[in-house]
């Protein structure tokens, strides 16, 4: 079942590159695919049992390369179902978005199917090859879509984006090789070297460790590992943009939690402080550059860099093991997690908003708009729910994941509490940008800007209403994500 | 089964604010110009009055029941609503006083009708949620959204930049403040975790029993939270900011709810601040000093809604410092008594606003004439703020300050200097607006200077006005001492502090006396006090100029760090292309010249070969053909030839024998 939901949408892909469907039809079947994984995701989460410590759910494993340890395999616990959930959501959205594309369909269409089904195998892929793989190949399906249907100057940036990120995933592939020649017996095995972790084996040290945070780092991204998001964002598609933040990112937070932490406990918590402070530092820096922008795109490009900053500081706080913070930071680690889903939902629901500028002015320079709250009133609404959210308003899934980070991290260190700024930063500078765009006097490309059609508003929409139920009733969600914030700290020991 | 009615007197307001927000995005993506028909306007408003009154109704069943609702949020932490003593005298309050600012406003036809109404819903909401929250996660809630809905009602009138920027000053300002809340927060699951479980849930009720230092951790930061949205120093002026929104706005805002959140929560955790000393000791003198400094501002006003502003803030002091010295009683006596005297005044000066055009104390003399039954009522109310006997604030500003002057005796004299202030400040007004003809002109100057005035007040407003009079009286009941002991008991304050006739009789003595006097001339301003001491060009000046420049700063920086890493790829590629360089002209160069020095010396060989070689060979076959013939010249036949030969070779090998044999 697992298996299916991750290599469904390649099937779709292959159906439109071999199938040659007229764009209507590639748009429909590109829909119906993603609608589909949905669906039978819901269903693989209706059936979904915490599984014991360490324990997977719905995992499924074959021999792949049985002389160097690698297998294919694939399961879910609390960390990877919250990431399936928002990718499928963010892949239908972008599809229901794309009902009005019309630049080679089929082609865009295949090769976010494609994306999707690397984004999916590597949330669950509990083989370090496996996950190395999903993690290149949804490198190179970006690219593609940055290169192929961005604009301005796409093909520089497109460059850029796969050139550093994939040097990234160069230091991530040294440092699994370490993680493999440190484990006895030899293997990739996410599980197995788990085990092997929590046996008492040194699986790598701090070089090991430096190896695969680079990796990581490069791909999450923080500060001063960013430059590269800024452009691609700007020259990237909407729902390039959208699955680039909403997804993309989360792979290098995602890795944090899913490798770093449990297979590294040691040189974890002799790197935490470091890793919190580079945290902090992404924290204000990203809001601080943000701030200073004048494109919107690209100050929601810097407020990711902030708001994936929270997640860092989360970590690096959950590794400073002392006897009685061990509840405060758990609460960090569910709100870590919470984070990567609510960000995906805000940040991918902004990018999609944001991507109407450029389709209506041709710009996203904030000064070219204003008073459009007058010819656009239901993309002002939508924004600004947007905006609030993404400043942390509660009621809103923002909330719900940097209250925990911050009660979480602040209870192990005082020095978290100078990220309190970031939240305080995000906030003058969403309601800043809101004025600039749909308040005042009209600007010179306010005359004849057209509202959201029914697919913007459809694919948005919903985004930002999950994050509203995400803010008011966050239970179901943290209940999943708690029993397996609670292995990583018994992980990290202590 | 009782939490129904908690999560209905946040949940009705707040349900149909949101759908009247949906309606208003509908109709103006419908294209509809903003006054649509009058049937679906009078819909709207017929939606908000039975909401608001349906939110009265619960918020007194919810004072009489005491219901209490609870549920897991975030781990460790749970969302709690109940209502005790102090929320039961406040609920009805601030409910009933929504109920008749919304009267107002909707007598004053603010447009467009859904999106003010909505939001005013949602406002009221969270507001209802912040007076009933019993934990942090769901205090933070009805607190931070109230911020926000505060920022979309102060620039409700969104193509004026100005009042936009007032209502970000207003959020951000605050949220500056609430800050204080996630670091109390913090503090909570850390002092819970020490304690040795984590059963304080981050209830409001446990932080008391938080151990050191994680208690003064969080009385810290509930002071700077409660101090912001109250509009203490130094956060004052963004009370004066806010003045910009619409009247009822401000009516609302500014008299029973967002200003008066921040007394609230001081008055709720009175008990964190009895337990840490210093934070008791602080808040009251921040109330005291605010108290004071903000009557001087509100002495030097001339503008009558910026008076307002700055006496709420000055009133807000009194409630900090009751809170301060531990006189929750006295505090929420002066907290009630202030909302229904402020709501009033507030709405009047917008009425007066509508219909004449303007708010400068100047352009409005003689106004309370034009109007009576609304001059009376604001008179009424300008007398209670001035806290001349018998009427309610002089009653309940007693109680907080014999309190104070059990605490010290400086923080009496402070309060004392405060009442003064007050009565003065409440002259300044009543002097402005009776002090003019009798009969309105046709146009008098100043008029329509801020907006084009209609020279109609709606009668409608006045039984609405008339009820909040009502309950500016209210506290005059307190002098029954039955009364003032039964309120005691509800908000669970033992052993208040009963001001003695003594202290009254100054107090009263004072306030009249001043109010005399500045009726009769109005002192000039104290430098500095018409600008609010600057506190707002302070701010830019040490916070958000700075941070600007930071940010043009970081800018720059990350330009230049992306330009470097497009350089160091550059480099690369430059290497790269140096290798290759290198590459052809050396490492090529050198294989071609190689190959080159291989073909020569291949054609050398051949050469060699053919030459020299060759001829060898063919020397040697001639040679070896030669010897051939030679060998076979002494193959004659003849024996004797044979046998000399063998001889020779014998007598050779004898001789080799016997030369080589040692």
């Amino acid at each position: 079942m697992l298996s299916t939901i991750i290599f469904l949408p390649l099937v779709g892909a292959a159906v439109l590159v071999f199938g040659r469907p007229a764009p209507r039809a590639a748009r429909a079947l590109w829909l119906a695919t993603t609608v589909v994984d949905l669906v039978l995701l819901l269903v693989l989460t209706a059936g979904y049992r915490t599984p014991g410590p360490g324990g997977l759910a719905f995992a499924e494993r074959t021999a792949w390369i049985p002389s160097a340890g690698v297998s294919y395999h694939v399961g879910v616990d609390g960390l990877s179902l919250p990431m399936l959930l928002v990718t499928d959501v963010l892949f239908v959205a972008c599809a229901v978005w794309a009902l009005r594309e019309s630049d080679r369909v089929p082609r865009l269409g295949a090769l976010f199917l494609a994306l999707q089904t690397t984004c999916l195998g590597l949330f669950s892929a509990q083989d370090l090859i496996l996950f190395f793989l999903f993690f290149d190949l949804s490198i190179v399906a970006m690219y593609a879509v940055i290169a192929g249907w961005g604009h301005a100057d796409h093909r520089r940036s497109a460059l850029q984006f796969f050139l550093y990120t994939f040097l990234g995933s160069l230091a991530l592939l040294v440092g699994f090789i370490g993680l493999y020649l440190g484990a006895d017996p030899h293997t990739f095995d996410i599980p197995a070297l788990v085990a092997q972790a929590q046996g008492g084996a040194t699986l790598g040290g701090g070089l090991v460790l430096g190896a695969i945070l680079l990796g990581l780092a490069i791909k999450t991204p923080v500060v001063p590992f960013h430059t590269w998001l800024p452009p691609a964002h700007t020259d990237a598609p909407a729902i390039g943009s959208a699955i680039l933040a909403g997804v993309l990112l989360k792979m290098g937070t995602y890795g944090f939690l899913r490798v770093a932490m449990p297979l590294l406990p040691d040189a974890w918590r002799s790197w935490a402080w470091a890793i919190l402070v580079v945290g902090l530092v992404s924290v204000l820096y990203g809001a601080l550059v943000a701030l200073a922008q004048t494109n919107l795109k690209r100050m929601i490009a810097y407020t990711s860099v902030n708001h994936l900053g929270y997640v860092v500081l989360a970590v690096g706080a959950a590794g400073l093991v002392a006897p009685d913070t061990a509840a405060a930071r758990q609460i960090a680690i569910t709100g870590a997690v919470t984070q990567m889903v609510s960000h995906g939902l805000i940040t991918g629901a902004l990018f999609l908003l944001a991507g109407t500028l450029y389709d209506r002015a041709g710009t996203y320079e904030m000064d070219r708009f204003g008073g459009l709250a007058r010819t656009a009133p239901r993309y002002t609404a939508l924004f600004a729910v947007g905006a609030l959210a993404s400043l942390g308003l509660p009621g809103l899934s923002g909330f719900v994941a940097e209250f925990q980070i911050f009660t979480g991290s602040i209870a192990a260190t005082w020095v978290a509490a100078l990220a309190l700024a970031g939240i305080l930063l995000t906030a003058a500078l969403f309601l800043s940008a809101f004025h600039r765009m749909f308040t005042g006097r009209d600007g010179p490309d306010t005359r004849g800007f057209a509202d959201l059609t029914g697919p913007e508003l459809a694919a948005a929409g919903p985004l930002l209403v999950l994050s509203l139920a995400l803010g008011l009733v966050p239970g179901p969600l943290l209940g999943v994500i708690r029993p397996f914030a609670e292995s990583v700290i018994t992980a990290l020991g202590g | 089964m009782s939490g129904a009615w908690l999560l209905a007197l946040v949940g009705v307001p707040a349900l149909v604010g949101t759908v009247l927000l949906g309606l208003a995005v509908r109709r103006a993506s419908a294209g509809a110009t903003p006054d649509v028909g009058a049937r679906a306007r009078g819909r709207v408003t017929a939606a908000v009055l039975t909401t608001a009154a349906l939110t009265v109704l619960l918020a007194v069943v919810a004072a009489v029941v005491r219901p209490e609702v609870a549920w897991s949020f975030v781990p460790g932490g749970g969302f709690g609503l109940g209502v005790d003593g102090l929320s039961a005298l406040l609920l009805p309050a601030v409910a009933g006083v929504a109920l008749l600012v919304l009267v107002v406003a909707v007598a004053e036809r603010i447009r467009p009708a859904a999106r003010f109404h909505g939001l005013i819903l949602l406002f009221v909401a969270a507001v209802l949620l912040t007076l009933t929250a019993t934990t942090l996660p769901a205090l933070l809630l009805g607190w931070e959204v109230m911020g926000a809905a505060s920022w979309a009602l102060i620039g409700f009138h969104w193509r004026d930049q100005a009042r936009t920027s007032a209502g970000v000053t207003a959020f951000l300002t605050t949220r500056s403040a609430d800050l204080g809340l996630y670091v109390a927060a913090g503090a909570a699951a850390a002092g819970a975790a020490t304690d040795g479980g984590a059963g304080a849930g981050l209830s409001l009720a446990a932080l008391p029993a938080l151990p050191s230092p994680w208690r003064d951790v969080a009385a810290a930061g509930l002071v700077v939270a409660a101090l912001g949205k109250a509009a203490q120093l130094p956060f004052s002026f963004w009370l004066s900011r806010a003045m910009l929104g619409p009247s009822p706005v401000s009516a609302l805002l500014h008299s029973a709810t967002m200003v008066a959140m921040g007394g609230y929560l001081l008055l709720r955790t009175e008990p964190v601040l009895a337990a840490t000393p210093w934070a008791a000791t602080l808040t009251a003198w921040v109330g005291a000093l605010t108290a004071v400094a903000l009557g001087v501002v509100a002495m030097a006003q001339r503008d009558l809604k910026q008076l307002l502003a700055a006496s709420t803030a000055a009133q807000l002091g009194f409630v900090v410092l009751a809170a301060g010295v531990g006189d929750v009683a006295g505090g929420s006596e002066h907290l009630v008594g202030h909302a229904a005297t402020k709501a009033l005044l507030f709405l009047v000066a917008g009425l007066w606003l509508t219909a004449l055009g303007t708010k400068r104390l100047d352009a409005l003399a003689g106004v309370a004439r034009w109007w009576r039954p609304v001059g009376a009522l604001f008179t009424l109310a300008a007398l209670t703020l001035a806290g001349l006997p018998p009427l309610g604030l002089w009653v309940t500003k007693d109680h907080v300050l014999a309190a104070a002057a059990e605490h010290s005796g400086w923080l009496y004299a402070a309060g004392l200097v405060a009442a003064v202030l007050s009565a003065g400040y409440a002259a300044v007004a009543v002097r402005a607006v009776w002090g003019g003809p009798t009969d309105r002109p046709k146009h008098g100057a100043g008029w329509d200077t801020e907006e084009r005035g209609t020279r109609h007040v709606p009668a409608r407003a006045v039984p609405a006005l008339a009820a909040l009079g009502v309950g500016a009286l209210l506290p005059v009941t307190l002098l029954v001492p039955r009364v003032a002991h039964a309120l005691e008991r509800l908000v669970g304050a033992s052993g208040s502090s009963i001001p003695g006739a003594a202290e009254m009789a100054v107090s009263a003595g004072l306030a009249l006396v001043a109010f005399g006097l500045v009726l009769r001339r109005v002192p000039p301003p104290v430098l500095g006090a018409a600008r609010w001491w600057s506190l707002e060009a302070a701010a830019h000046a040490t916070v958000v100029r700075p941070v600007a420049a930071l940010a043009r700063l970081a800018d720059r920086f990350d330009r230049r760090l992306d330009a470097t890493v497009i350089a160091t790829a550059r480099a690369t590629r430059a290497v790269a292309a140096a290798a290759g360089r290198f590459d052809v002209s050396v490492f090529d160069a050198a294989v071609v010249a190689t190959a080159r020095a291989t073909g020569a010396g291949a054609a050398a060989t051949g050469r060699f070969d053919l030459s020299a070689f060759d001829a060898a060979v063919r020397r040697l076959a001639r040679s070896v053909g030669s010897a051939g013939r030679a060998v076979l010249r002494p193959q004659t036949g003849q024996v004797h030839q044979y046998l000399g030969a063998a001889a020779t070779l014998l007598a050779a090998g004898a001789v080799l024998l016997a030369v080589v044999r040692p």
